[in-house]
């Protein structure tokens, strides 16, 4: 078996995951974490939905960030993939996409501030960079035979409308509906830093222990997730696009000298702002690497490779939930209830509400991180399990899935996991913010002290860890032959 | 869903929305660092726009934020005008814009206290300084309020480390930022942490209410006195809402005398403050090197 060298790699991973867990901080510190788990279960089991007079307005202006910034983000990346054959166009977007959604907001909050800018450009430039990688892919794998057939002459935008395009365009369009759930999501969570999004008041509902209120909020984000198909339809479309820009909430005027000062002063390094010289400057960089950017980017990759081999682990449990080759239905029809809930559930906010459960420790990001991703990766082996003819005679239970269905799918699943590597690390940085010492608790302690030159140095690693680790995953999976389409 | 749902949903949408909103061009805008549980807040500070706002005949708006840091960046940027600050934020805020002033304090403020708490499980007895309790504390899992916080943050690792000479996280065997005070208070009361240091006003309020459990957590120790939160206004108020505005925002502050939104602090008054009450918070901010 260690002949093949998908199982090689696997090993390698799982070797590295487990030496991870040596030195990792893996703990339950809360003295009744059932206790309140079971708490925060009767809490969705009896959800009230008339705790804030906001919560309506709320879910509608998670709504409208999500559209008009995924709109904007489609436009700018669909321009970008035209030009993304130029290795600066394809730097540019690897590295807007490197950074996460939140560090995004947490910058525009610093000159913006609560206008809706903030939130609409925190989603619409990382998904600009996403946009951009995967339409010049889909339009790269374009049959080029009806551009040959065109007559000569033919103006090249007619070209690329007529013959290119067309070929695309369905998988075009089911990639730009999958992202607008993504946005969602991430809309959602842009409340946790103030944003007017749902997020606001499930951070204040769960921090102050009213469950059912939380519980009211996490269904009305199922149900609105759950029922995309029905509301976004073709033909509603451009009413959404158009009127989405009036739903984003008024927020508060920008003051223009704050931007410029922001760029001019506030990200500059403290030593250079003061003039003291290029001594006092690598004493103040040798001293931001050695307490925060080492230890952070020390957790971060930690956590990740945990999270990857977990995720992984639960990806292969899971998809026999859905899979038709085993159970009946009813079992499936609660198998794809489970799934939808996992992938549907932001990570930053899954966990969240596995820290204020079991207290802080890298525990409840790697359990978050591998529900939700090892709950879209589940989902779309599953599915692929269910266009797999078996023989009449082939095994049962167990050995079928062993020897029948897991060594089939093995290559699409590493595909995918390899695939989200790089997601799970951006995720991995931002779950610093609640308290776990990744990337992003540094970041969020510099702006806290109002530190913004340390902040964007920190964020700046943070991104480029991430495009290695996109090149590194990019690397393996050439080796191992793997294909995949995105995920997000 | 269909057009015409549709379309009566985004009415119904458009109503509550702009029912909701207020036009901002000449509102007066203050905010609060959330330094406990966010519906308190929204419930006290809606008090004190709605006093503001006719004392003041201006249109008065709170806008809740999600950190300290957040409070000091929208007054920093302008979107806000005043803020309720805490000793250190308000110190920050204060050296970001020119100009700006503490205008008034609570009672209370001037010699506020941080409390050291710890969960009665640990055995941990109360004493007279940290030192003298240093066998017991070592090791212990320990958490701050918000990182931004004086009393939550900035005053007990200053304690801390004069008492240990070593940072917090070499002396406890973990470190958090519980987020606020109401929330460090819930995470040693439920053992999550076995000790945390928090606003002596959140510790008296909640035990008074009776809302703490006093055989799970115990005061062990009182910090020294210090000056802690303030209102801080921007300077160039008066060329926005016309001449004296500062001096009627102070008044008003000073004159408030409403026992239900005093008590909401809980302050028993507001007395006049000036910058330099808070230069012993700066220095021991540029102490522990959390301040440039």
């Amino acid at each position: 078996m260690l002949a093949y060298p998908t199982v090689r790699t696997s090993f390698l991973f799982l070797a590295i995951a487990l030496a991870g867990l040596l030195v990792a901080d893996i703990a339950i510190t809360t003295s009744n974490p059932w206790q309140d788990l079971g708490r925060f279960f009767l809490g969705v089991a009896t959800p009230n939905f008339f705790s804030t007079e906001g919560l309506f307005t709320a879910l509608l202006r998670t709504v409208a960030f999500a559209f008009v910034g995924v709109t904007l983000g489609s436009i700018c990346g669909f321009l970008l993939a035209l030009i993304y054959r130029f290795l600066p166009v394809r730097i540019f977007c690897a590295f807007i996409r490197a950074i996460h959604e939140l560090f995004w907001a947490l910058i525009f909050l610093q000159f913006f501030g609560f206008h809706p800018l903030t939130g609409v450009l925190a989603i619409a430039i990382p998904y600009a960079g996403i946009f951009a990688k995967v339409y010049s892919e889909i339009l790269e794998q374009a049959d080029p035979e009806p551009a040959r057939l065109l007559p000569p002459g033919t103006h090249a935008f007619a070209a690329f409308l007529y013959a290119r395009i067309p070929d695309c365009w369905a998988q075009l369009r089911t990639y730009t509906a999958y992202r607008l759930e993504c946005g969602l999501r991430s809309s959602a969570i842009l409340g946790f830093v103030g944003l007017p999004t749902l997020g606001f008041y499930l951070e204040a509902s769960f921090s102050q222990g009213q469950y059912s209120d939380a519980g009211a909020m996490l269904i009305l984000f199922y149900v609105l997730i759950a029922t995309i198909p029905l509301w976004v339809r073709p033909r509603l479309l451009p009413a959404y696009v158009v009127a989405a820009p009036f739903f984003l909430g008024e927020g508060l005027p920008i003051v223009w000298g704050n931007v410029k000062r922001f760029f001019t002063e506030d990200i500059i390094p403290s030593p250079i702002r003061k003039g003291e010289g290029l001594a006092e400057l690598s004493g103040w960089m040798s001293d931001l690497m050695i307490n925060e950017a080492l230890p952070g980017i020390w957790n971060t990759v930690v956590l990740t490779q945990i999270a990857l081999v977990a995720t992984g682990i639960l990806s292969l449990l899971a998809f026999p939930l859905i899979s038709n080759h085993f159970g009946g239905p009813v079992r499936r029809t609660s198998g794809h209830i489970f799934l939808v809930i996992a992938r549907s559930t932001p990570e930053y906010i899954l966990a969240y509400i596995l820290l204020q459960l079991w207290g802080p420790s890298m525990l409840p990001a790697v359990v978050a991180l591998a529900l939700h991703n090892g709950g879209i990766i589940g989902h779309l082996i599953g599915r692929q399990t269910n266009t797999l003819q078996l023989r009449p005679d082939a095994p049962t239970g167990f050995a079928r899935y062993s020897w029948e269905l897991v060594p089939r799918v093995y290559h699409s699943f590493l595909a995918f996991l390899f695939y989200r590597w790089e997601i799970i690390m951006r995720e991995t940085a931002i779950l610093g913010i609640l308290g776990i010492y990744t990337l992003g608790f540094y970041v969020d302690s510099a702006i806290q002290n109002i530190r913004f030159d340390r902040a964007m140095v920190l964020i700046l690693i943070t991104a480029l860890l991430n495009i290695g680790i996109d090149a590194l995953g990019r690397h393996i999976r050439r080796k191992l032959a793997l294909q995949t389409m995105p995920t997000c | 869903m269909s057009n015409k749902t549709f379309r009566k949903w985004a009415a119904a949408s458009l109503l509550s929305l702009s029912a909701s909103t207020v036009a901002i061009a000449d509102t007066f805008v203050f905010t609060a660092i959330p330094d406990e549980d966010e519906t308190k807040l929204v419930e006290r500070f809606r008090g004190v726009a709605d006093y503001l706002s006719e004392q003041l005949g201006t249109e008065v708006r709170y806008i809740p934020v999600k950190s300290y840091a957040a409070a000091v960046s929208a007054f920093r940027n302008n979107q806000v005008q005043l803020a309720w600050f805490g000793g250190l934020s308000g110190v920050q805020a204060r050296r970001l814009v020119e100009g700006s002033e503490a205008l008034a304090q609570g009672v209370e403020d001037e010699a506020f206290q941080t409390y050291f708490i710890a969960n009665t499980n640990t055995g941990i007895e109360p004493g007279d300084s940290l030192q003298s309790m240093a066998d017991d504390l070592k090791d212990r899992t320990f958490t701050f309020g918000s990182k931004g916080s004086t009393s939550g943050r900035l005053m007990p690792e200053f304690h801390i480390r004069e008492a240990f000479e070593s940072a917090p996280e070499d002396v406890f065997s973990r470190v958090g930022f519980s987020g606020n005070h109401t929330r460090t208070l819930r995470l040693v009361e439920a053992g999550t942490y076995e000790v945390g240091a928090l606003n002596f006003q959140v510790w008296e309020k909640e035990l008074s209410d009776g809302n703490i459990d006093t055989d799970s957590v115990q005061v062990v120790w009182k910090t020294p006195p210090y000056p802690d939160y303030q209102w801080t206004i921007r300077g160039d108020v008066n060329e926005r809402f016309g001449d004296g505005f500062k001096e009627k925002v102070k008044q008003a502050l000073l004159n408030l005398d409403d026992p239900a939104l005093l008590e909401s602090f809980p302050r028993s008054g507001f007395i006049p403050a000036s910058n330099d009450d808070y230069e012993p918070i700066r220095k021991t901010a540029e102490s522990i090197g959390i301040l440039d």
